[in-house]
């Protein structure tokens, strides 16, 4: 076969070579191949709102609930409801304690939601902790009548103590440890802020004030204040400039000595 | 008759038979056999529109952590301390300017204090949740592949978890380490903003559960809300603006060692 | 849930150091997805080298360019493997190739991997052997008779318009395939160098870095093929061609060393916010696989070794066995690069404020076993394809003479 085709490969210049006439063939049985199957199983809804399966939108959304929602715990118990809306716990969802409550919703008598009562619980959220914001009612684990259950003395559904706290320590208590071991030991927080009654209430509403003026301070720190001797004195004329004392010191841990 | 979407009609049959249903006890379960239904709002005027975001108000995250767990109960994820569709983390700082991170089991069980506090000077300290996104450039969306992973019209960054070939390049574009692989699919998978709940007009089990409001949930374009007296008073703050993913989930009082 | 995964990542969570994401104690691409990129870079590396003499007119490297063809489809073939055995759902791979997100580097991954297949390398193998195919095809017995008649796709033209035909194919098609190469393993380099998420991934360079080191390892990986192969068959392998190869594999070299240098010094200059972690990622976990082999041993020592025995008056043997040590070196080495690119990049955090670990299983689909497997395995599909279509020059297909009638010499080049 070879040599016979000698003579006629004169003619047969202009023609597609054979190697490509029988690549052609097999590319295109294969790109048909390929079609065929791109059209065959590309999911049904994928690209109709963009480039992804439409379908899984449903199937997300049909994902079971667990948590019902304190509007729904609301809705039979209302009276435990009413009194929990005044209170300190009042942004606390019921499942926040009792857990997840959605099957207890959909049939009250196949589960009840668990009450938990031990200390830990508690401490959770209430034991004392750097990190958390200034004001925020916390509590020293180990000192914080430790062997008694939190329960015992305050109702988880309105958490105000049973004696309430007349002294800001309660809720500042790192502010008050911090005073406690510095030169300001003996200093009420009231001499320096005068602090609204609604405070205790709602205390970012109604917040404390800081002494306006320089002045101020130097009721002791003035030169020439009637203050006791070991007290350190500035002239305020000259001392810190345009600022407020506070501004630069921190009163609560004030440096010196 | 509302506003209809862009590009998808609405059903008027569809949507009586919704509200029919709506009436019967269990309505719950027949409404997500019914198929896609909007999600009902406060204001909500027939709107199909909901963008939704989240605000976290840093001052006011005290810990606790039931957020976590929440989460994790909410969304069935799994309870080792290696997946987290959300966790929490605290960021203390000495006086001598070191920053020290930590979030034990993703802030889950909440927090005890730190040995090392009682012998060194904190000047700072606060606790951070953290979460998917939800960016609105998202890189995650970017770089799957097949097209398993997805921005909603609602601004939802999900996962198809029947089509996601658990290639992992998602987990490896996501910038905040929202993603995880879950060993039980095998497939990559994320906070969702309950996504389910909120097609129910629920919000998300993390916002729900918060003690402090620390976590705020709605819609950005909704006038009346929580999220907008957040955008209206508060300096809002991104994580790794840089990025330029646009995230969705914006902090208040955030700190700038926070990453 | 797998208890020992679940085991591993408890005692990884032990040894982190500093603060990582919750999320981030699991490490997502392990063994697997460092072997994947070291095998196309090789295919890449093998073929740009067959192209040098094509397109080139590099005559001295000429006794190695079926080899290197070879070469390429064997790694070819096995390259994709990882990263099936990688996937969390390998059946659902041909998502891919069905709704490909065109945003997605990944989602080239099909059809650039399709095409240089298809298109280049078998294409080029096939008019590369299709005279000889032809030619063994009449001297063979059944089966081999029906194989090489399914490779021709029965084609049986050996005159000189079709011979002239298929060498003007293969030129037009390595010169496609030139930059088909590139874009074979640069487009891996792009799916890590555009994670803006990851500091160490994130550069431009990385497409770059990526490809001059896959060449770096193509050209070792041939030099060391040619040369066992010689000595297997009992031939003494041509020094002009091993001289060459040298040659390429230095200059290759020093460029892929001066691409690394550059990388270092730009971060140091720029010092970013990730420096910081970075350095100490360097200076801990990557201290061994890095500084130790990817530098002194896979880069600085085959430069020193590859020009003391190139440029000096060693003898013939000697030289040859310096070449060898160098290419393994640089095997070594770049398969080094690739793990501290891909396992690097994971092992601190991207809060920027930790490290984790990275724990080697021996079985399992991320494990040793596996892995030494798919690195063997191509050895094993090349030495079938060596002995189905022999690249040497002195097979007795080729000195054989040619069937009654042919008018042009049968030499296939």
């Amino acid at each position: 076969m070879v040599g016979t085709q000698h003579g006629a490969t004169m003619a047969r210049r202009r023609r597609i070579p054979g190697q490509l006439v029988r690549l052609g063939i097999l590319f295109a049985l294969l790109a048909g191949a390929l079609l065929y199957v791109r059209g065959r199983f590309v999911p049904l809804t994928f690209g109709e709102l963009g480039h992804y399966r439409a379908a899984a939108i449903g199937t997300l959304a049909a994902q079971s609930i667990r948590f019902a929602g304190m509007e729904a715990c609301a809705e039979c118990h209302d009276d435990v409801a009413a009194v929990k809306q005044r209170s300190y716990h009042r942004g606390l969802s019921c499942e926040g304690c009792h857990g997840a409550a959605s099957a207890h919703v959909e049939d009250p008598l196949a589960s009840t939601p668990a009450i938990p009562k031990e200390r830990q619980r508690c401490l959770r959220c209430h034991r004392y902790l750097a990190s958390r914001p200034t004001g925020f009612p916390q509590v020293l684990e180990r000192v914080h009548h430790p062997v008694k259950a939190c329960v015992e003395c305050h109702d988880p559904h309105d958490p105000a103590p049973p004696i309430p706290p007349s002294e800001c320590a309660a809720c500042h208590g790192a502010i008050a440890r911090t005073k406690a071991v510095s030169h300001h030991w003996s200093l009420d927080c009231e001499q320096c802020h005068a602090a609204p009654a609604e405070h205790r209430q709602n205390p970012r509403a109604f917040l404390p004030k800081k002494p306006t003026e320089r002045a101020f301070c130097g009721q002791c720190h003035a030169r020439g204040s009637d203050a006791p001797v070991g007290i350190p004195r500035v002239d305020l004329a000259e001392h810190g400039g345009r600022y407020l004392c506070w501004q630069c010191h921190y009163p609560h841990a004030p440096e010196g000595g | 008759m509302g506003k209809e979407p862009s590009g998808h009609a609405i059903d008027e049959t569809r949507r009586r038979l919704i509200c029919e249903l709506a009436k019967l006890p269990a309505a719950t379960v027949l409404l997500s056999l019914t198929g896609p239904v909007r999600a009902r709002a406060e204001g909500d005027e027939e709107t199909d529109e909901h963008h939704y975001a989240m605000g976290i108000q840093i001052d006011r995250c005290i810990g606790c952590g039931l957020c976590v767990e929440a989460c994790k109960v909410e969304n069935d994820v799994p309870d080792e301390p290696f997946y987290f569709r959300t966790w929490v983390e605290r960021y203390t700082i000495y006086e001598d300017g070191e920053v020290v991170v930590d979030s034990p089991h993703g802030g889950r069980d909440g927090f005890r204090p730190r040995s090392e506090d009682e012998e060194r000077r904190v000047l700072r300290s606060f606790f951070v949740p953290k979460l998917c996104n939800h960016c609105d450039n998202p890189p995650c969306v970017q770089v799957c592949p097949v097209g398993a992973t997805f921005k909603t019209r609602e601004g939802v960054v999900l996962v198809d978890s029947d089509y996601c070939i658990g290639c992992r390049y998602c987990i490896q574009a996501c910038p905040y380490g929202a993603r995880y692989l879950d060993p039980r699919t095998k497939t990559a998978d994320k906070c969702t903003f309950c996504y389910h709940r909120l097609r129910r007009g629920l919000l998300p089990a993390c916002v729900e559960v918060c003690p402090t409001q620390a976590r705020v949930f709605g819609e950005l374009e909704q006038q009346a809300s929580p999220l907008h007296r957040l955008k209206r008073f508060e300096p809002l703050h991104v994580l790794k603006p840089e990025l330029n993913t646009d995230p969705k989930v914006f902090y208040t009082d955030l700190d700038g060692v926070v990453r | 849930m797998n208890p020992e995964h679940l085991e591993a990542l408890r005692s990884a969570l032990d040894k982190v150091t500093g603060f990582i994401y919750p999320n981030e104690i699991e490490l997502h691409w392990g063994l697997l997805i460092v072997i994947y990129p070291y095998l196309t870079g090789l295919v890449a590396g093998a073929f740009i080298l067959a192209s040098l003499e094509k397109v080139f007119r590099v005559k001295a490297v000429e006794p190695t360019y079926r080899l290197a063809l070879l070469t390429a489809l064997a790694f070819l073939i096995v390259a994709p493997m990882p990263l099936q055995a990688h996937l969390g759902h390998p059946e659902r791979s041909f998502e891919i190739f069905l709704t490909p997100h065109l945003r997605s580097a990944m989602a080239m991954f099909g059809f650039v991997y399709a095409w240089y297949l298809m298109v280049v390398l078998l294409l080029e193998i096939w008019f590369e052997y299709r005279a000889d195919m032809i030619r063994w095809r009449g001297r063979a017995r059944w089966p081999l008779k029906a194989i090489y008649g399914l490779l021709t796709l029965g084609s049986s033209d050996l005159s000189p318009e079709a011979v002239a035909f298929d060498r003007k194919a293969v030129y037009a098609i390595t010169i496609i395939g030139i930059p088909s190469a590139f874009l074979l393993h640069g487009y891996v380099g792009f799916i890590f160098g555009s994670v803006k998420a990851n500091p160490w991934w994130s550069s431009v360079l990385m497409p770059i870095v990526f490809l001059f080191s896959a060449i770096v390892s193509g050209i070792a990986l041939v030099l060391i093929l040619y040369y066992v192969t010689s000595m297997a068959r009992g031939k003494v392998p041509d020094m002009a061609c091993m001289n060459t190869l040298a040659s390429f594999l230095l200059y290759a070299l020093i460029v892929d060393l001066s691409l690394e240098v550059l990388d270092f010094i730009h971060r140091l200059y720029e010092s970013e916010e990730s420096i910081e972690i970075l350095r100490e990622l360097i200076a801990s976990k990557l201290f061994i696989s890095l500084t130790v082999v990817q530098l002194l041993l896979g880069t600085i020592g085959p430069i020193f070794l590859l020009g003391f025995a190139r440029f000096t008056g060693l003898v013939d043997e000697l030289k040859r066995l310096a070449y060898l040590i160098a290419a393994l070196l640089v095997q070594v080495g770049i398969f080094s690069t690739r793990w501290n690119v891909v396992i690097g990049g994971q092992l601190f955090s991207k809060s920027l404020r930790g490290l984790t670990v990275y724990k080697l299983q021996v079985g399992g689909a991320e494990g040793i076993l596996v892995g030494a497997g798919l690195l063997i395995l191509p050895l094993v599909i090349l030495y079938g394809l060596v002995k189905l279509l022999p690249p040497w020059d002195d097979a007795p297909a080729f000195r054989e003479a040619p069937a009654a009638g042919a008018a042009a010499p049968m030499a296939p080049r």
